[in-house]
Parts: C-alpha cells; structure tokens; sequence
C-alpha cells in the first residue's frame, strides 16, 4: 500500500538523517526511528491484511484465510523487545560518555581512553 | 628423498634448541647432517642416469587431484646435491662466522628452512608443490637478508627482495594454474609428454609471459636485477648460500625445467636470449664498477645468471648441456669467493678490494682456496670454469641464429668477469699490503675449510671430468630437453674456435684488468643513468602503493560513523535503485491507495511527527514526538491485524519515553554542530535512500504467490502447539530457540546497563580528556539551540 511506503521511507529517511548528525543525542533518537522503520518494512513488504489477526477462533482447528501473516509479526515482536534493550544501552552508553567527555559531539569522542 | 626433504624441516624446527644443547658443535653436526644427504643423494645418480625416475606421492587434495608427489630426474638430482652440499659447507662457515652472536640459533633455523624449500623446489614433480616451496624460499630469504633486523638498510633489502619475488610468484601461480588447465595435469611429469598441447594452447602466451615474470625476478635478470646486489645486506654465509648457489638459481632451474614443456619456440627462446644476454653484459660491468668485495660478487652472479638465462634460450643440446655445466661451476666457485670475501672482511673489517693487499702471506689458507676459486671463475686451466667456459662458446658458435652476436656478447661478458675474478680473488692477496692488513689474521678452520673445499671441488672435476660428466651433467641435460648426449667434457679439447676465444678471453682480459681503474668510472659513470633504471621504478610503485593506501584510509576509513553510513547508503542507493529500475516495471506495481479514514490519518501524524522530531530544538518535544511515532506504529498494528505488536509496542514505547526522559535530563541541549551545506547533503542522501525505501516496499507490492511458511504455522499451531495465538506459538514453540536467545540479549543489554550505571563518579574518578575547542559556527550554534531549547 502506498501510504504505508510512504510512512517507511519517511521513518527511513529521518532515522538516518539523525543518525548522521554529530550529536550523539540525535543518533540515538535516529537508532528509535531506524526500528520503527525497519519494523514496517517488514510488516508491509509481506503485504497486509486488515482486521484478521492470526488467531484460531473459538472451533476452528486451523486459520481460516485471509488471516494476517503470523510470521513477519512474531520477527517484529522479537526486534521490537531487542531494539528497546540495544536504545536502552546506547541511552546509558551515551550518557556514560557525556560525563567521561564533556561534550556531546561525536568528532570530540576522539579517544577509548576517558 | 622424501625423508630427507621433512627431515630438513624438522631439523629447522629444531634447530634452536639444537644449538643450546651443542653450542659450539652445531655447525659440524649440521653440516655432516647435509654433507650426508649430499653424499646419499650422489648414490642415486647411478640409476638417475640409467633413465630412472623415482616418484613417491601422496594424497594431498584429492578433491582438486593435488597430489604431494616428488620425483627425482636428473636436473632435480644435480640441484638437490647443490644445494645440499654447498648448504654443508654454509652451516660450517655461518657457524664460525656468526660465532658468540646470540641469534645463532635462529640463523640454523632460517637457513635450514630455507634449504629444506630449495630441496622441495628442485624434488616436487606436482607444480602447485614446487610453487609452495618456491614460496617458501621467498619467505625464508626475507628472513635470512633482514636477519641484521635492527639495521634498517637490512630490513629494506629484505622487503625488496620479498615484493620482487613475491610479485613473481604470484605470476608464477597464475602461469601454474593455466599450465594444469591446458596440460590437464599438475604434475610435471605428466605434463612432459603433453607439451605440444600446451603449446598449441591458446593461453601459451599468457603462461609465457608469467613464466618468465615469475622466473626472471626470482633469478634477477634484467629489469629485475637491482634486488640481488641489495640483498648483500645479509649477513656473508646468507649471501653466499642463497645469491650463488641457490635461491636465484631457482629461477634458472624453473626455466631450464619447464624447456621441454614450453620450449622451443621462439616465443620462448627470444626473451630468454635477449634478456639473458642483457643482464649478462649489464652484471659484468655493474660488477666492475662496485666498490664492496660483496656487491661486485652480486653483480657478477647477476651476470652468470644472465648467461645461464641466455643458453636456456638457445636451447640447443649443446647449450642446454653447457647451462649445466656453468651452474654446477658457478656453484662452486661462486660459493667460494662469497665466502672468502666474508672471511677477508671478518679479518680485515674492510670490504673494498682496492684497500686490501699482501693477505696472501698471512692468510695463507683462505689465500690459496681464493686462488683456486678465481682460477675457475677466469676460466682458466685446469678449473672446471675452463671447461664450463669452453663449453659456453662452443654452444654459441653453434648456435642455429644469431651466432656472432651470441658469442661476442659471451666474449665480451667472459672478459669482465675475467677482470673482476682477479679484483676480488688475486688482487687483494698479492697485491701491495695496506695498512688495513697489516694486522689482520688468517680465519679459523670453519671460516675457511668450506671455502677451500668448494675450491678444491672445482679443480678435481676441472682435473677429471668424465665421471661428473657422465653421472651427473649429462643426465641432468636430458631431464631438460638436452636430449642423450654422449658425454663430452674434457680438460683438453684440442685447438678450436672455443679454444682461441679463450687465449682472445684471458688477453683481454688481462688489459680489462689493467685497466680496472677506467672501468671502474666507466661503471661508475652508469650508475647515473642507473638511478632512473629499475630500481628507481621499484621505488615508485612502493611509494604509490603506500600513497593510495594512505589515500584511500584517509577517504574510507577515516573515524567518522556519518562518512561510513554515507558511503554505505549512497553505494545502496545506487545499487539497489539500479536493479529496481532496471528489474521492476514501475508503472505496473501492484499499487493501492485503499485506505480508511483512520488509517490515513494516523498514517499522516507519523510522518508529521517524525519531521518535527528531526526538527525539534527541545528535548522534550523530540521525546514526546518519538513517542508519538512509537504509538502510531502501534495503531498500525492495531489496524492490520496485528494486536500482540500493538500490545508491545505501546508498552515498549511507554517505557522507552519514560528513559529518554530520564537520561536526557542529564545531557545537554541540542546543538547543531555541522553546517548548513553538510545538512543539506545529509538530507538529500537520506530522503534518497528513504524514497528509494518506500519505492521498495511499493515493488515488493504484498503480492506473493507460492506456499508460504505462515501456512505451515496457521495449520499446526493447534494440533501440534495446543495454541490458539498463532504469533505467541511461534515465539515460544516453534521458534522458542530464538526467543532464548531473544531474552539473552535483553539480559546482557541489562547487565551492560546495569555496569554502566555502577560506573559513578566518572567526572571525579575518569580523567576529562581534553576537548577540541569548538568551531565558531558550533558555538554561535549552541547558544541559539540553548535559548531555542530551554
């Protein structure tokens, strides 16, 4: 669908804009839009279905089609719990490197020794 | 012979250790170790020269039909009893040359292994074994000529030998690869009988081309020469062993091997002449022209290699057979004098000829074998230089074309080397003491009993050739395409041609001689035009190596995250664009624009939302819209069928908003650090990237046909899993290993979180590295986003 390309190449395109920047506060605010971005490209690209969730109804033994496709969703609901652990280190990462250096800026980061 | 070739390699192992033990015995028991094997290898010689072969092999790549093979001919069998008996009398000399130095040990080794690699060049009958051991001599000459490897000079020299002949080697595993694919062997003894097919080949060539690029630097002939004089570096047993004796011969050997393979044409045999003849006549008079005891014997070997070079390419039975017979000659005499300039120098600590004089009384040993050792290199009587000589001319004067340039180059050639045979082996011994000799010493027995015997060698085969001749030159020309000569070497060949060119040889020699003061500025002269020459091209292209390197670091790996990602996307965006465009037809996709008012709406406030967020000068308005796109995603889910990812990532969303607000409170404000042009760049690149995204997701089009794995789930979720969930029953049953590994993540992300906020202090604990002062721009910047941001 066009809408939601057009919502993955925005996510796209501001996600990697940020991460770009040299303050390393707008990379890791880029890090959580590349996930959202990347979780939708993986929704879409199987294509959609509306308001069939891949669930087994009451009686049935199986899915019934059209259902929503399960798989792409378990992928996303795995990167969704990942890509909050990895901001979670890269918040506390960047944080930690903000009091070691004194500046925010990526090009001042110029040593592993602080 | 196998047994002798790893022996050797287990003996370099050992070696060290070996000399621990020894100490001072060392050198005699390994050079009666390979005194032996050149003994044991001579009783094959026999039944090599009844046409026997002997070939043992092994499976080695079975799947490539590589096999570990050597074999024995009468070519492999003179360079293996070369090697090893000359490498007897170096592991005495080095011993007593290096005596009291503390890296002994590892000089044992070295030339051990490098001894070893030489045998498995001149035994292995598979040619991607021989390239293997041909490698390894590389290697283990890299070590020998750096072994000063804290004098600089040292470490160069060894660097310009590795990349020359290194660069050679390359081309020879080309040249062997296209050899097996048009012979359809990898074994030279196959390929023997299949040389019309190879010559006939169309990549012949090719395979000519890399041949003698891979023989000509390893056997430094011309424009490849520079290398060997500057591997004088090395210390004397090393020079001695590797640039007489073997290591440059094994490019000779290579050619003279591979002759009744390619030979024979003239796509073969002119570049041989031509730069064989070159080299011969350039060594001769680079040589007259040096200054060092050293390099005047370097350049003389790049002379003799250069005439070995050019009877390969004549490559009658007579030149063929003559090609032997001066490398066996050469060997012995070669070897000798190295020697004997090392002993002289280790007497003297002088190293230039012209500064040395009357050693023949105080040195009298050394004395004598330098004698006998230039009287073989002067070609004279009764030397087996003589006879090597004589040879020499008599293959050129029968040479099918080209006849009277052949033997004047090898006259002209014949007359320098004359010249400097005296310079380096008579002069310095009868000619008027200096006052560095004046308190010099005669060496000890390790320093000049290997001399004296080389020497000694040549005279005794000089004195009586039939046997050598008959049992081991001959059947060494056969194995390279001599054909079966009847024996032919005598002292006395009666009055010919050959012999007259000699008398012409040593008078003119004689005056050369004489004249060796104006050859020397003749030489020196050259030395000019020489620094544009070869070596200066070396340079260049070392120099450009490392610019481009430099270069290309500075471009590509320079630190930056931003440059790499940039790189990464454009080079996607080219790449991927290109296949969409070419691949998918764009004006057929599979395009819907059927969408509900909710959806578009939400779809409207990510997109709104995600540019106020990049925009956003506040921290907290940037959290609040990364949060409001998280939530939006999750109504996404909500509409599509998907509530177990609209569950998560409302929750995943909260909590997220919830630490970036906590985090964030302790860092500073946002600040615009790049420029306005940079951030023009940055976005032109990443809304390309995003177009080219949101094209792909368009292409892909939610149109697939064929089964799908989700049918295999949707239908075994309950029966099998006993789940009504299809996407739960994937994440714990079907998948659960991924979801071990999923928490496992999570758990070590924690754990890192956890350390790092452990981490207290930093300010007071950590050092505060300095931070570059901040650009104007930066600054003007900064205080706009802190006004903007608070």
């Amino acid at each position: 669908m066009i809408p939601l390309a057009i919502v993955v190449g925005g996510l796209y395109a501001a996600a990697l804009y940020l991460i770009g920047r040299r303050s390393i506060v707008k990379l890791v605010i880029g890090l959580a839009l590349l996930g959202h971005a990347s979780n939708l490209l993986i929704f879409s690209a199987g294509g959609v279905t509306r308001g069939r969730p891949p669930l087994i109804r009451p009686g049935d033994e199986a899915l019934i089609a059209p259902y929503a496709d399960p798989l792409p969703q378990a992928l996303i609901l795995t990167a969704i719990v990942i890509s909050f652990g990895v901001l979670a280190f890269a918040l506390v990462l960047v944080h930690r490197a903000y009091t070691a250096v004194g500046s925010d800026d990526v090009d001042a980061i110029r040593t592993t020794d602080a | 012979m196998a047994t002798w070739l790893l022996s050797t390699f287990v003996l370099a192992a050992l070696a060290p250790w070996l000399h621990r033990l020894l100490r001072a015995a060392t050198p005699w028991v390994l050079a009666t170790y390979a005194a032996a094997m050149a003994v044991h290898l001579a009783t094959w010689a026999p039944q090599v020269a009844d046409g026997a072969t002997p070939r043992v092999a092994w499976t080695w790549a079975a799947a490539l039909g590589i096999e570990f093979s050597l074999r024995l001919d009468g070519w492999g069998l003179l360079m293996a009893i070369v090697i090893s008996g000359v490498g007897a009398t170096i592991l005495l000399y080095g011993g007593g040359y290096l005596a009291g130095d503390r890296r002994l040990g590892s000089f044992y080794m070295f030339l051990l292994l490098f001894m070893g690699s030489m045998l498995g060049v001149a035994l292995a009958d598979n040619l991607l074994l021989m390239f293997v051991f041909w490698e390894l001599t590389s290697l283990s000459s890299y070590l020998l000529i750096g072994f000063d490897h804290e004098r600089p000079a040292a470490r160069a020299a060894a660097l310009q030998a590795l990349l020359v002949t290194g660069l050679g080697g390359l081309a020879l595993l080309a040249a062997v690869v296209l050899m097996g694919v048009a012979g359809g062997s990898y074994e030279f003894s196959s390929l023997l009988s299949r040389g019309d097919a190879i010559r006939g080949h169309a990549s012949y060539p090719a395979i000519i081309v890399l041949v003698l690029l891979g023989a000509f630097t390893k056997s430094a002939q011309f424009p490849f020469h520079f290398w060997l004089p500057n591997a004088m570096q090395a210390p004397t047993p090393v020079s001695a062993y590797l640039h007489s004796a073997t290591m440059v011969k094994a490019g000779v050997f290579l050619l003279a091997r591979l002759t009744p393979i390619l030979g024979g044409t003239a796509a073969w045999q002119v570049p041989l002449m031509l730069a064989g003849g070159a080299t011969m006549l350039l060594g001769a008079v680079m040589a007259l022209g040096s200054d060092t005891l050293k390099r005047i014997l370097a350049y003389s070997t790049v002379s003799v290699l250069g005439t070995l070079t050019m009877l390969i390419g004549v490559g009658t039975p007579a030149a063929l057979h003559a090609a032997v017979v001066m490398l066996l000659a050469h060997a012995l005499y070669k070897g000798a004098l190295f020697m004997i300039a090392g002993a002289v120098s280790h007497a003297t600590h002088e190293y230039e000829p012209e500064r040395l004089g009357g050693l023949a009384r105080i040195m009298p040993w050394t004395a004598t074998s330098a004698g006998l050792a230039a009287l073989s290199m002067c070609g004279l009587p009764p030397a087996f230089g003589f006879i090597a000589k004589e040879a020499f001319y008599e293959s050129t004067l029968g040479a099918s074309g080209w006849s009277t340039w052949l033997t004047s180059a090898a006259v002209l050639g014949n007359v320098l080397l004359f010249a400097v045979a005296l310079r380096v082996g008579v002069m310095p011994f009868t000619a008027r003491a200096t006052q560095a000799t004046t308190d010099a010493h005669e060496v000890s027995l390790t320093l000049w009993l290997g001399p004296a015997l080389l020497a000694a060698i040549g005279i005794l085969i000089g004195l009586s050739p039939a046997v050598c001749d008959a049992r081991l030159v001959v059947p060494a020309g056969a194995a390279i395409g001599a054909g079966e000569t009847p024996p032919r070497l005598a002292l006395w060949h009666g009055v010919g041609p050959a012999l007259y060119l000699s008398g012409l040889t040593v008078a003119v020699g004689c005056a050369a001689f004489a004249m060796r003061r104006a050859a020397r500025l003749a030489g020196i002269a050259l030395r000019k035009p020489a620094a544009w020459g070869p070596e200066s091209w070396y340079h260049g292209c070392v120099a450009g190596m490392n610019a481009v390197a430099t270069w290309q670091t500075r471009v590509l790996q320079n630190g930056y995250l931003r440059v790499y990602l940039w790189t990464t996307l454009v080079t996607a965006v080219g790449l991927v664009g290109y296949a969409l465009l070419r691949g998918a037809d764009l004006t057929d996709l599979p395009l819907s624009w059927d969408l509900h008012a909710g959806e578009t709406v939400v779809c409207a406030l990510i997109l709104l939302a995600t540019a106020a967020a990049v925009r956003a000068r506040a921290r907290l308005a940037a959290i609040a819209l990364l949060g409001a796109v998280g939530y939006g995603v999750a109504l996404i889910f909500v509409f599509f069928g998907a509530p177990d990812l609209a569950m998560t990532q409302f929750l995943i969303e909260t909590l997220l908003v919830i630490l970036f607000v906590l985090v964030f409170y302790h860092l500073p404000p946002f600040v615009i650090y790049s420029e306005l042009a940079a951030r023009t760049r940055d976005a032109i690149v990443a809304t390309a990237f995003g177009g080219m995204m949101a094209l792909l997701v368009m292409a892909i089009g939610g149109g697939h046909d064929g089964p799908r794995v989700s049918d295999y789930f949707a239908e075994r979720s309950l029966g099998d899993a006993h789940g009504r969930n299809v996407v739960n029953v994937i994440l714990v049953d079907f998948r659960a290993i991924d979801t071990l590994g999923e928490i496992t993540v999570l758990a070590a992300a924690a754990a890192g979180v956890y350390a790092l906020l452990r981490l207290r202090g930093g300010r007071a604990r950590l050092p505060r590295i300095a931070v570059e002062p901040r650009t104007t721009i930066g600054s003007a910047k900064r205080e706009r986003a802190e006004t903007a941001g608070t």
